[in-house]
């Protein structure tokens, strides 16, 4: 498939689902009657409801799904390895962190957005021992080892932080919160996220020919007069605005930034430039419909966000790894 | 003219230096093997070159900025890597990347450049195969292809007949042979004391990180340098059908 139709493809799928996210909800607004609700504030109830609570939670959706599948294909183009995946250098894992910091401490309670920031400060932190573990330049086998080390520590900590919590509701809270969702959010986390998530797809979109040239190696992207030192700055730097970001406001989301790129590859024939683009309309398209079942499927549960993408993403990528095998690749 | 201009290049690994004191120049024109045993240096000489590696001295093309330093000089790393399933031209386009300003696509020009490497390289009924699904020794050559789409006036080269079956040994020194010929010039490390003694205009002996010797084949090739640096006997003939080398026993 040409690549501009494929982006075009991609790019109405991610608008029909924006739709459709719109459209599904509890409260059984007809479409209509929601559409109006939401352009023309017709309705003080069905508007409370599309301004406030559905068109933040189809944004941010959208918004995230982009940012995992971007960072995801992004890390495995820099990794040359298709198992890489955004939360490898530790990003989301210390996020979570600090989020579970602010929730035992109370912190949290203190102010709508205090929770996010303590993410977003806990991403901060884990840029910080990234950097200083792996170096500023160097090779990718550092990198790797560097983000492990973080994930290992921020995950330990986490551990100790519920080890140590005072109650079991407190402890079932920082659970539930760490399984991902996107239940409850306003646009006041839209405008938080926001500008990271552009900063950080911005500088994740300039990696494109890079990345390309990572293809033949170290050696060789060095020779054609890519800056190794600069992209890995740049991919640390944007995979931390748009993941920290992320995580902040959703919770841990797994596997779209892992199984989409991943998806996405044979389509627009391997080249990592191309796949930044197409995988991050197609992180958005599959957060945006697993964010709509778990709205269909058990609406009065409050299915985690997280825990749909790891019950769909695992077999997906079960049967892509088999694919693989059969390719003889 | 120089190409390539290195002066009192030291570089080392770990704690101990592997290059000592290197001082070399090479003209356009030149088809330079460089050769010596395993370990001699014949691989850190071209990264430190490069400024791929941390070095002392003076190296023109590590002097370089690395986007004038992509025009000036393309580099085949031993390592034949080509991480994703692409198409062959993709691969091979890559090789254009530093004629290209940020975010513009391959034009006419590239595409000269591209087409000439693939029918080069011989590579014709390959363009939409899989790189990733060919044999080693065409993925070797697709790799070259992409080095020669550089377009530059230098070309190294790390081992590039490693792996390549006879014909397409001969094949790809002759390449050399006739693109030094066209004004540009050649710097390959080769293990073939034969070819490259039937192709190249001139050879490097190195030895322990020092440069053992320097000059036309003929001349270089002496018994005693073989023995002193490889530990072999072989036999160098004249001949009408050009110098003919044949390594023979080991000296022990």
């Amino acid at each position: 498939m040409r690549f501009p139709l494929l982006l075009g493809v991609l790019a109405l799928l991610v608008a029909g689902l924006f739709a459709a996210s719109l459209l599904v909800g509890p409260a059984g607004i007809v479409p209509a009657r929601a559409l109006a609700a939401l352009i023309r504030g017709e309705g003080v109830a069905e508007t409370l409801v599309m301004r406030e609570i559905r068109l933040p939670r189809a944004l941010l959706a959208a918004m995230i799904g982009a940012s995992l599948g971007l960072a995801g294909a992004a890390m495995q183009g820099y990794l040359r390895n298709p198992l890489a995946e955004p939360g490898l250098i530790g990003i989301s894992g210390s996020a979570a962190l600090g989020a579970v910091l602010a929730l035992q401490t109370g912190v949290a309670a203190a102010f709508v957005l205090a929770l996010p920031l303590a993410a977003m400060a806990g991403a901060v932190v884990a840029v910080g021992l990234i950097l200083l573990l792996a170096g500023r330049s160097g090779g990718s086998i550092t990198l790797i080892l560097a983000g492990i080390a973080v994930s290992a520590m921020a995950g330990a900590l986490t551990a100790l932080v519920l080890n140590l919590s005072p109650n079991p509701f407190a402890a079932a809270e920082i659970v539930f919160w760490m399984m991902g969702s996107l239940a409850d959010r306003s646009m006041t986390h839209v405008w938080l996220a926001l500008p990271f998530m552009v900063v950080g797809g911005a500088l994740l979109a300039t990696l494109g020919r890079g990345l390309d040239a990572l293809t033949l190696g170290e050696d060789a992207a060095a020779t054609l007069g890519v800056s190794l030192t600069r992209m890995r700055l740049v991919l640390i730097g944007g995979t931390a605005c748009v993941v920290g970001a992320g995580t902040a406001i959703s919770g841990a989301i797994g596997f779209i930034g892992l199984v989409v790129p991943h998806i996405l590859r044979p389509v627009v024939g391997a080249r990592p430039s191309r796949l930044l683009a197409a995988s991050a309309l197609g992180g958005a398209a599959m957060l945006l419909a697993a964010d709509i079942a778990v709205r269909l499927i058990l609406p009065e549960r409050d299915l985690k966000l997280g825990v749909l993408t790891a019950l769909v993403g695992a077999p997906l990528f079960l049967h892509l790894i088999y694919r693989t095998r059969r390719e003889g690749l | 003219m120089a190409l390539l201009t290195l002066s009192n290049l030291y570089a080392a690994r770990g704690p101990c230096d592997v290059l000592h004191d290197i001082s070399l120049s090479v003209a356009a024109g030149e088809f330079v093997g460089l050769l010596g045993p395993n370990g001699a240096g014949k691989t850190t000489l071209m990264r430190a070159a490069l400024g791929l590696m941390q070095s002392r001295g003076q190296s023109n093309l590590a002097a370089l900025d690395r986007r004038a330093r992509a025009r000036a000089v393309a580099w085949l790393p031993q390592a034949r890597e080509i991480a994703w399933p692409m198409d062959v031209e993709t691969v091979i386009t890559l090789g254009r990347a530093p004629h290209l300003a940020p975010g513009q696509c391959p034009g006419a020009e590239d595409r000269v450049a591209i087409d000439a490497a693939i029918t080069r390289m011989g590579l014709d009924g390959f363009r939409t195969r899989i790189a990733t699904q060919l044999s080693g020794g065409e993925q070797a050559r697709v790799l070259i292809a992409r080095a020669l789409a550089q377009d530059t006036p230098l070309l190294m080269a790390d081992e590039p007949t490693a792996g390549l079956d006879p014909g397409s040994q001969i094949g790809l020194m002759e390449l050399f042979a006739q693109t030094a010929r066209e004004g540009r010039a050649v710097v390959a490390s080769l293990h073939d004391l034969g070819l490259a003694v039937r192709h190249c205009t001139r050879v490097v002996v190195l030895d322990r990180g020092r440069i053992a010797a320097d000059g036309a084949p003929d001349a270089v090739m002496s018994p005693d340098l073989l023995a002193r640096v490889f530990h072999i006997t072989a036999h160098f003939a004249s001949g009408p059908e050009g110098p003919v080398f044949q390594p023979l026993g080991l000296i022990r």
